[in-house]
């Protein structure tokens, strides 16, 4: 049986590990996202191709290259981060990025065909031209970086391979879900699914909040 | 002698394989209002890029007050900021009116002190004095199209580009528009080139008329001789409607 400081301990690593996860697929999917949408490069129509194939990778996929990567035999199996909470924010990382730089792409080829021109025509150099067409598509960016944390709370095929599903260490809500059920706790299992669906009630209307007043 | 503030010298664009402009010549004088009339898919717009170092010509030179100057030179961009063009579909910023009309202030560095004053006449000036705090984006159609030219405006541009700056308006805001450009260009002497397809605009605004066909310039002349008194064939049958196209 789970009981009360356990829960909160599973809903706090799942904040973390999904917060923390987001945070760094924002912070290197959105500039990325910035970039393959703004400059004219060779091979940007495969980059973005590769970066909407990614959209639909596998979890499961995902915790298994982090898996082979952080393995004890792995290149960087010397870290020892499998089983660890920092495995698995690295595994949902390789999730969220491309989710983030992807809409973040769709957001900015938005606003490029609708105010390039405009902006130039007003005087506006490179630098400025970025900083206004990721102010314009601001709402488009906010909306990857919200899929991106939906993805992220709701995963649990790669924090279950890459965390192990630790009892006081790497369980999270999803794997925590996955444990009730099969062991017949539907009750447990129950639970624990409000409380993922009540934290990112909480989370997307905190944050719509934020975008209603402007803030982001 | 004082070079032209615009001179076109056999400008050559193709698009797709498909010539557009094949060879056109002009010179716009100081303060007036130039229009360019012609039918749809002449090349005005294109023409009108050209002038604002959008795009490229593929042959010939855009020259500003006797000077050449072409797109991606480090003096594009210091010419392109002594322009400023209202394009043919009302687009304006995720922002509110006073930002968006603002833009072109902040990106000229100039200072927060001023911009608000400048802002707040330039929105006086197209009627729109109490939109300032509304978002951009709620206007009508016509009050957008007031707001882009605000926008342009505000920054006291020597040459102002107007892409079928009516085109779909309603004519209320044709009115305000047209009586817009008028007075700007008495206060401010600036010059004024104008893409229509609207001859009764063309005549109402402008000094000076060109009609674009195929790709050049095939009459050139004042907008009472050219509405009145055409030289060419061509405008004859482009001004009676015979003109097929």
């Amino acid at each position: 049986m789970t009981d009360v400081s356990e829960i909160l301990q599973i809903i706090g690593l799942s904040l973390l590990v999904s917060g923390t996860s987001t945070l760094i697929g924002s912070v290197i999917g959105v500039p990325l996202g910035v970039f393959v949408a703004l400059r004219k490069f060779r091979g940007r129509t495969f980059v973005r191709t590769v970066a909407f194939t990614f959209y639909g990778f596998p979890p499961v996929l995902a915790g298994l290259l982090v898996f082979l990567l952080l393995s004890r035999g792995g290149p960087f199996g010397f870290l020892g981060f499998l089983f660890t909470p920092v495995g698995m924010i690295l595994a949902q990382s390789v999730i969220v990025i491309p989710i983030v730089m992807g809409i973040t792409i769709s957001a900015m080829m938005t606003v490029e065909k609708r105010l390039h021109d405009t902006a130039r025509a007003l005087g506006a150099n490179e630098r400025q031209w970025r900083a206004t067409a990721l102010h314009d598509a601001r709402i488009g960016v906010f909306t990857a970086v919200m899929v991106g944390f939906g993805r992220a709370i709701s995963e649990v095929g790669t924090v279950l391979i890459v965390g192990g599903n630790i009892r006081g260490q790497t369980r999270v809500l999803t794997t925590a879900i996955v444990l009730e059920t099969s062991q017949a706790h539907y009750v447990e299992a129950t639970i624990f699914g409000v409380i993922l669906f009540i934290i990112a009630f909480a989370v997307f209307a905190f944050l719509q909040r934020l975008q209603a007043r402007g803030i982001v | 002698m004082i070079a032209s503030p615009i001179s076109l010298a056999g400008i050559e664009k193709t698009y797709g394989g498909k010539p557009i402009l094949r060879g056109l010549d002009a010179e716009v004088a100081a303060g007036e209002i130039f229009a360019i009339l012609g039918p749809s898919g002449c090349g005005k717009t294109t023409a009108l890029r050209l002038l604002d170092l959008l795009d490229a010509p593929d042959r010939g030179a855009i020259l500003f007050d006797g000077t050449p100057c072409s797109v991606g030179s480090p003096e594009a961009l210091t010419q392109r900021r002594r322009m400023a063009m209202v394009m043919q579909n009302p687009i304006v910023f995720r922002a509110t009116v006073f930002d968006n009309v603002a833009y072109g202030l902040w990106l000229r560095a100039v200072p927060a002190e001023d911009i608000r004053g400048r802002v707040f006449a330039a929105l006086d000036f197209v009627g729109l004095l109490d939109a300032a705090k509304q978002g951009a984006g709620e206007l009508s159609g016509g009050e957008q199209q007031r707001v882009a030219f605000a926008r342009a405006a505000v920054v006291n541009p020597e040459i102002l580009l107007l892409d079928e700056f009516t085109a779909n308006l309603d004519p209320f805001n044709v009115r305000i528009l047209e009586e817009a450009i008028i007075r700007f260009r008495r206060e401010t002497r600036c010059t004024v080139v104008i893409v229509t397809h609207n001859l009764f605009q063309a005549k109402r605004l402008a000094d000076r008329v060109a009609l674009l066909l195929d790709g050049r310039f095939v009459e050139i002349a004042a907008a009472e001789t050219f509405c009145g008194r055409p030289s060419r064939p061509e405008t004859r049958a482009f001004l009676s409607g015979e003109m097929a196209y």
